[in-house]
């Protein structure tokens, strides 16, 4: 504020000076184009020297490291994923030959279980089937036994009646005869 | 010229501090106040926007960066990569003419672009840049500039006049383009600023509601004269590296 109320304290004194541009349009009065001249050449030229020599450097100092720094990380980024993808090949890998050899063994053992109950099974078949053989036989014999015991009885039975009856006697072989052709 | 309401006043220059140098009055004005303000301002956006050098830039960093980068692609994809050279003398075009533009709009504030000397030195620093750098580089294959390839012979001497009136008349529009636009802005604004009161003062009664009109205009007028400040600074600044470009490359 106090530089504003200056300028317009000297712009009054002017004034009251007596208006050295009167008339003239201001931006065509040539006794000020010195003085403009003057500071354009001053003020722009310091600009110009700060700008090139300090100023523009420093922002493009930053600009230059961003875009560095954002091309490391950038290469970075690609080796690390780079690694990730290697890693996730090996573990796919080790997935995988576990998940053959878990097969390979698993089928192994069942091959050989399977082997192991087929022979178990066949030998008890084998043995069930001499038992039962074994078991037919005597039953067979023991049913031509019985039926021979049977035949026996009823002759000696039908011996007994007929000699009980008949007070008589016959033959065992003619007693034998009958019960066959009753039977 | 006492009149305060005067449209033309505002361009009036008044010393602030008399100096003399060989005979001629060099005194410290309010243009040249302002233009020091400009240089002080565009120096303190610079050094504090870079001062924190952070990777994730803040907000006048981002600001700072964002002219630089502006700037930069203008004069890269006016001029080519050999351009980038003359960077900061465009960049200190821009900004210079941006920050007296922006200054001259704040009320009580003088504007230095507003007077042809300044602007047409502006432009003839550009010149000079493009003859010094056209001939340095090119020597006098530089003229090859004025003689376009492909033109039938018959019509060859025309069309070399015609260039060379058009290269010669460069520092003139450049110039002048910008003075005129910053001249005209600031009448407008304040003639219209002017109507405001002269309708409030002169008026009786109801009408002075009648001063709303004025107001409304200078309101509408106030961005985009803003606009004009910024655009003009580009203007200046984009046709500086085309005609650098014109130095760099010559022949079309």
């Amino acid at each position: 504020m106090s530089i504003l109320s200056f300028t317009f304290a000297a712009a009054a004194a002017t004034n009251e000076a007596g208006e050295q541009a009167s008339g003239v349009f201001p931006p065509l009065d040539v006794s000020t184009f010195p003085s403009q001249l003057f500071w354009l050449f001053i003020t722009f030229g310091l600009l110009l020297l700060l700008l090139s020599k300090f100023l523009l450097p420093r922002v493009g100092g930053i600009l230059e490291d961003r875009s560095n720094r954002i091309a490391d990380d950038l290469d970075s980024a690609a080796r690390m994923q780079r690694d990730a993808e290697l890693a996730e090949k090996a573990y796919d890998q080790a997935l995988s030959d576990a998940r053959a050899k878990a097969h390979n063994v698993s089928e192994t053992t069942r091959a050989s279980i399977a082997a192991e109950i087929n022979s178990e099974l066949a030998a008890a078949e084998q043995h069930a089937g001499e038992q039962l053989e074994l078991a037919e036989a005597k039953i067979r014999k023991m049913r031509a036994k019985a039926l021979s015991n049977v035949d026996e009885i009823a002759a000696k039975t039908a011996k007994n009646l007929v000699e009980k009856l008949h007070t008589g006697t016959i033959n065992i072989a003619t007693a034998q005869k009958a019960v066959k052709a009753l039977g | 010229m006492a009149d305060p309401l005067d449209p033309i006043k505002q361009f009036e220059i008044h010393p602030m501090q008399e100096f003399k140098l060989g005979g001629y009055d060099v005194s410290f004005t309010n243009s040249s106040f302002v233009m020091v303000m400009a240089v002080v301002l565009i120096g303190l956006f610079l050094f504090m926007g870079t001062s924190k050098r952070s990777l994730v830039p803040g907000r006048l960093q981002s600001m700072t960066e964002i002219s630089y980068e502006f700037v930069a692609n203008m004069v890269r994809s006016t001029a080519g990569r050999d351009g980038l050279k003359f960077f900061p003398f465009i960049y200190a075009l821009f900004m210079f003419i941006l920050f007296a533009n922006m200054l001259g709009l704040i009320p009580f504030f003088f504007t230095s672009t507003s007077h042809i000397v300044v602007t047409f030195a502006l432009a003839m620093s550009v010149m000079t840049t493009v003859l010094v750098v056209g001939l340095w580089k090119h020597g006098f294959k530089f003229f090859k500039l004025f003689v376009p390839s492909g033109v039938p012979i018959a019509i060859l001497p025309l069309v070399v006049l015609l260039e060379l009136i058009s290269f010669l008349s460069r520092p003139f529009s450049h110039g002048i383009r910008l003075w005129a636009n910053m001249l005209a802005g600031h009448i407008m604004l304040k003639l219209f600023a002017g109507f405001i009161i002269m309708m409030f003062a002169g008026l009786g009664g109801v009408a002075k509601i009648g001063a709303i009109a004025p107001f409304i205009m200078v309101i509408a007028l106030t961005p985009l004269e803003i606009l004009v400040a910024f655009l003009q600074a580009y203007v200046f600044a984009i046709l500086t590296s085309v005609y650098i470009n014109d130095a760099l490359h010559p022949g079309h």
